[in-house]
């Protein structure tokens, strides 16, 4: 699964918890979950529970507070996966 | 190393007019169970509703968040991170109750809570509420943080 792929599963997961005065499109890779996209902390676990299953992967809680941007997300995300192969 | 019930109750963050658990019954990692007793005293009586008083529902939310889900969250927040009772935070995120019976001044309730799951400070939990025939008066769900407080 390339890396661009697992960018737009990502943002298609995100997008359910954006707040309504936030709009899809203005994810990018350095938007902050918190600070800019305005999701909350209870989302941003639902998120991280979500990465989870949609990659099949286990987070720890360092790697929450690593991922404090989407750039942080699919970097963690891809470097469990290589740990896996 | 776990809190005895006592302790939970005595380092909840909440006084009155605002504390609704009397006491644990019972407490694991899977669920906790409490009770709580509204006295007719209680001020919201005063307004809801006029003549005819009747406990709010938010206020039946808040009985099973602080036993169900805050009591059990300081329990297995204490578990993961032994001693850090100082600056703990906690949130309610999201809270889907149904509401079957009318609960009236004087009223003692059973609260109990099952986990569904506890991860990286969120605590999802299915909660239910009875009153003293056993009858269920409201259930849901409800999620909130509980977490040792960073800086930020």
């Amino acid at each position: 699964m390339a890396h661009a792929q697992r960018y737009e599963q990502l943002k298609a997961l995100m997008t359910p918890y954006l707040p309504e005065d936030v709009n899809p499109d203005e994810i990018s890779p350095e938007s902050h979950f918190i600070n800019e996209l305005n999701i909350n902390s209870a989302h941003l676990v639902d998120i991280i529970l979500d990465v989870e299953d949609t990659f099949d992967i286990r987070l720890e809680n360092e790697d929450m507070d690593a991922m404090q941007t989407v750039k942080d997300a699919l970097e963690i995300i891809d470097s469990k996966l290589r740990n896996q192969d | 190393m776990s809190m005895d019930f006592e302790q939970i109750i005595s380092i909840l963050p909440y006084d009155p007019p605002f504390h609704f658990v009397d006491e644990l019954l019972h407490l694991d990692t899977e669920g906790a169970e409490g009770t709580y007793t509204f006295s007719e005293d209680l001020d919201f009586y005063r307004g809801h509703f006029r003549n005819q008083p009747v406990t709010p529902g938010v206020i039946l939310t808040e009985c099973c968040a602080q036993i169900g889900l805050v009591c059990l969250g300081i329990f297995l927040q204490q578990k993961e991170n032994p001693g850090s009772i100082e600056g703990r935070g906690v949130a309610m995120s999201s809270s889907h109750m149904e509401f079957y019976k009318p609960v009236f001044p004087g009223e003692k309730v059973v609260v109990r809570s099952k986990k569904q799951y506890f991860r990286f400070g969120k605590l999802k939990c299915e909660v239910r509420m009875y009153n003293a025939k056993n009858e269920l008066v409201s259930k849901g769900e409800l999620s909130g943080m509980i977490k040792v407080e960073k800086d930020e």
